[in-house]
């Protein structure tokens, strides 16, 4: 299908008022508030554009799937550095965006959004809009396309994205310490304050692993100074990165808690995975949707209700009157129907 | 405030001095609080209100309003804290770029973003320009480094976007806030990543006989797998300008040099700079000097931070350009280039953060003969047309401002920049902050002749056209 057909479906829907669930394989159906409206299937517009490993660009579109986009980037030796999560073979290239997520690098090799360079997007009157670009700086107009990273296809649908690649570290290793909680939050703040490669972290159960990443002499000498015992599973990273690891397969609700790095223990009932040096901590709870959302206020964080059979509450943590007038505005400016994924990110909108 | 005339003249222009302007009234106020009532007064009176830091803008952003207030943000100038722990330091906006490193510093850590001005330049205009500098290939530019600004909008509503724990929720506003140029919200303090030092740098200056093979080695030193923390690349007419200034101790019988750094714990930095030394060997590079020590790493440094100031003295005024393309265009664009120094009658030494294709031609003029400041003018437009057309934007890191709202009328269409209004009104609905700048309006651009036309059809034919 081409873009037409794409922008003919969305004239459409909004002169009916209809509301549209822009959807790619829908492997992260579950994160957000409930879906809901006619699904627009994204796939209809896939393919990968333009790839320049010596300009680190790759434009791809929404559809693509993001293993080929992978393996495309592997060939060349590169990456996203990222490192977001699929959540399932069907996971696209635009829902990937749209969602927003990083994975085990986010600490050390920035966000997802840290890499968006430009973006085409469906506008709600059917309007193709281009941002940004392909190249690495950029200042002319708003910063839309960074916007769109983790809009959850709100503001529109993001047909077509340039994302800025790096080259695979040349070499990594894994260590594993026996740290308890706290001890795990100290050390890890005190290594990230030092010139140390590391690109991972992970503590679980009285267990702390660390990646390191860069050239082989750095990493070396890193693993050197810091102990610990050898693993060297890549696949351990991935596990924690797609959720397969056996700390995620309970059935409690699970949450995403965002807090400054070196924040203490969150006294908090159920289980805790802690990524990013601290400044992610995963729970596997029960306790109410109240008390978990205080606890990370109270930390000056904030927590999202990431995955749960039945949501007892909105999926992220809500915003302040000014800043949800803001949202609800440049939502209107883009979707003035309002049929794009209404309610996926706030009720308001 | 600074009513007389003897007081305001001083704030009449920021760095881009061919566009001054005498402000009506010049605010400095010291706290939030009178953030906040010069913006809730302006708002209620209909009065436009610019932020400045110090003036060392290259796009006339910071233009002032003749029936207006310029906003200085000069007094905010305290370190709120350094967290050491958590590689955070809150400052006021009106803390300079090096100061925030410099308070890092007995830590071990400092602050990224690295633009020329630094030792002058607020950190309050970096946010509002999204400043870059020569280590931004790798290490990112402002919005990359920042994590959280705390300030007001026109209406003077208190505003916090981002937060110093991970992604915050809702919409990434600090996105939309930073490198937006003063033009959504004031910013009154702003939280910043620190990094660890890196334990060592060393840097490879190397020569090439053409430039086109210059351009080619840096394409080839990335196809390697090898990103450095800085990429330059100058022309022999700069070199030769920066030469008579510092001393450098650049090769004056390069068509170019590149200078490539690398950093990080020595282990790293000596097999990095190996396997650079290797690549550009291959690419073609004439002579290439290591630096030894960190006085010869500074000294090679600071010939193309004194680009700009270097040029200044062999030429009375010189107009400097930003566009970026995508690198593999160079030896195209630097032809290009080559042409309008032959149409237009003028000179013009190229700098170049060639890593992430990042252009700063200086085209040598003299303001006081007003045709040459129309050829420079002229010669500019062209050039950053040319960026354009070869797939890149006018600027990258200097901001549009006054300077290039007519190119934003080539490089988006009417629709984007409708959006471009759309999201500054959703901020700003009576357009008091910042007017004017950045984002065109359409009869601007349509008076500009240079509407973007699709398929032939006039877009917004409901619009005045004159």
């Amino acid at each position: 299908m081409s873009l037409q057909t794409l922008q003919e479906r969305i004239r459409d829907a909004a002169g009916r008022g209809a509301a549209l669930r822009l959807r790619g394989g829908g492997t992260k159906d579950f994160y957000g508030n409930t879906p809901r409206g006619e699904v627009l299937d994204t796939r209809v517009f896939s393919g990968i554009v333009s790839y320049e490993p010596t300009e680190l660009v790759v434009t791809a579109r929404c559809g693509t799937l993001l293993s080929e986009l992978d393996a495309t980037l592997a060939e060349r030796g590169q990456f996203l550095p990222f490192e977001p999560p699929h959540f399932g073979a069907g996971a696209t290239f635009g829902g990937c965006i749209a969602a927003g997520l990083s994975g085990p690098r986010r600490a050390s090799a920035g966000a997802l959004r840290d890499y968006m360079l430009g973006a085409r997007l469906i506008d709600g009157r059917g309007h193709v809009l281009g941002f940004g670009g392909q190249v690495m700086k950029n200042v002319a107009g708003y910063d839309v396309s960074r916007l769109l990273a983790g809009s959850l296809g709100t503001l529109g649908l993001i047909a077509e994205a340039s994302l800025k690649v790096l080259p695979r570290p040349p070499s990594e290793l894994t260590l594993r310490f026996e740290m308890p909680e706290e001890r795990a939050i100290e050390a890890l703040n005190r290594w990230a304050g030092q010139p140390l490669p590391i690109s991972a972290s992970a503590w679980h159960d009285g267990e702390l692993h660390v990646r390191l990443s860069g050239a082989a002499p750095a990493v070396r000498a890193a693993a050197e100074k810091m102990g610990g015992e050898r693993t060297g599973e890549e696949a351990f990273w991935t596990a924690i990165r797609e959720h397969t690891a056996p700390f995620f397969g309970g059935p409690e609700p699970l949450w995403r808690i965002a807090v400054p790095p070196p924040t203490a223990r969150l006294c908090l009932a159920g289980n805790q995975l802690i990524e990013w040096g601290g400044g992610l901590r995963w729970l596997t709870s029960d306790a109410s949707p109240h008390t978990v959302r205080e606890a990370a206020l109270r930390a000056k964080g904030h927590a999202t209700l990431f995955r749960a059979a039945a949501k007892p509450a909105a999926a992220f943590a809500p915003l302040d009157p000014v800043l949800m007038r803001l949202h609800r505005e440049l939502k209107a400016a883009f979707d003035p129907a309002g049929i794009f994924n209404p309610g996926r990110l706030y009720a308001e909108m | 405030m600074l009513r007389e005339e003897e007081d305001t003249r001083p704030y009449e222009c920021d760095g881009l001095t061919a566009y001054r302007q005498v402000p009506m009234v010049v605010a400095l106020p010291e706290t939030e609080e009178q953030v906040q009532r010069v913006l809730q007064t302006c708002t209620a009176m209909g009065v436009p209100v610019v932020p400045r830091g110090a003036g060392t803008g290259l796009s006339g952003g910071a233009l002032p309003p003749g029936n207006g207030v310029l906003l200085s943000m000069a007094k905010f100038m305290r370190i709120v804290r350094v967290d050491s722990r958590a590689r955070v330091a809150v400052a006021q906006p009106g803390v300079r770029n090096a100061a925030i490193s410099e308070a890092a510093a007995p830590y071990g850590l400092y602050y990224a973003p690295d633009p020329s001005s630094q030792i002058a330049c607020t950190i309050g205009g970096n946010v509002a320009e999204n400043s870059g500098g020569v280590h931004c290939l790798k290490y990112g530019l402002t919005v990359h480094n920042v994590v959280r600004v705390r300030g007001f909008t026109m209406s003077g509503e208190a505003i916090e976007l981002g937060s110093e724990a991970p992604d915050a929720p809702g919409y990434d506003l600090l996105a939309l806030a930073i490198g937006s140029e003063g033009m959504l919200i004031v910013v009154t303090e702003v939280a910043v990543k620190l990094l660890p030092k890196p334990q060592c740098a060393r840097v490879i200056m190397a020569s090439f006989d053409d430039v086109g093979k210059a351009g080619q080695a840096v394409a080839d030193v990335i196809a390697a797998g090898i990103i450095p923390a800085g990429l330059e690349m100058m022309d022999q007419p700069a070199t030769r300008a920066v030469e008579q200034f510092v001393g450098a101790g650049y090769d004056l019988q390069a068509a170019a040099i590149l200078l490539c750094e690398s950093d990080g714990t020595p282990e790293e930095v000596e097999d990095e700079i190996a396997r650079m030394q290797a690549v550009l060997e291959r690419s073609g590079a004439a002579r290439m000097t290591v630096s030894r020590d960190e006085a010869e790493r500074l000294r090679f440094w600071s010939g193309r931070k004194a680009a700009f100031p270097a040029v200044g003295r062999i030429s009375p005024d010189y107009y400097c350009m930003d566009g970026t393309i995508p690198r593999k265009r160079l030896g195209e664009i630097l032809q290009f280039i080559a042409q309008m120094e032959a149409k237009y009658g003028l000179r013009c030494p190229n700098v170049f953060h060639a890593g992430d294709g990042n252009l700063h031609p200086l085209i040598l003029f003299d303001a006081n003969d007003a045709d040459e400041l129309r050829r420079t003018e002229l010669f500019a437009a062209e050039v950053l047309e040319k960026c354009i057309e070869v797939g890149g934007t006018i600027t990258g890191e200097h901001g549009v401002g006054v300077e290039k709202i007519n190119q934003m009328c080539v490089q988006f269409q009417p629709d984007e920049l409708e959006m471009f209004q759309a999201v500054k009104a959703a901020f700003d609905p009576a357009r008091l902050l910042n007017p004017g700048k950045a984002v065109p309006t359409l009869a601007r651009c349509a008076e500009y002749g240079r509407m973007h036309v699709r398929g032939g059809k006039l877009p917004h034919a409901e619009l005045p056209r004159f």
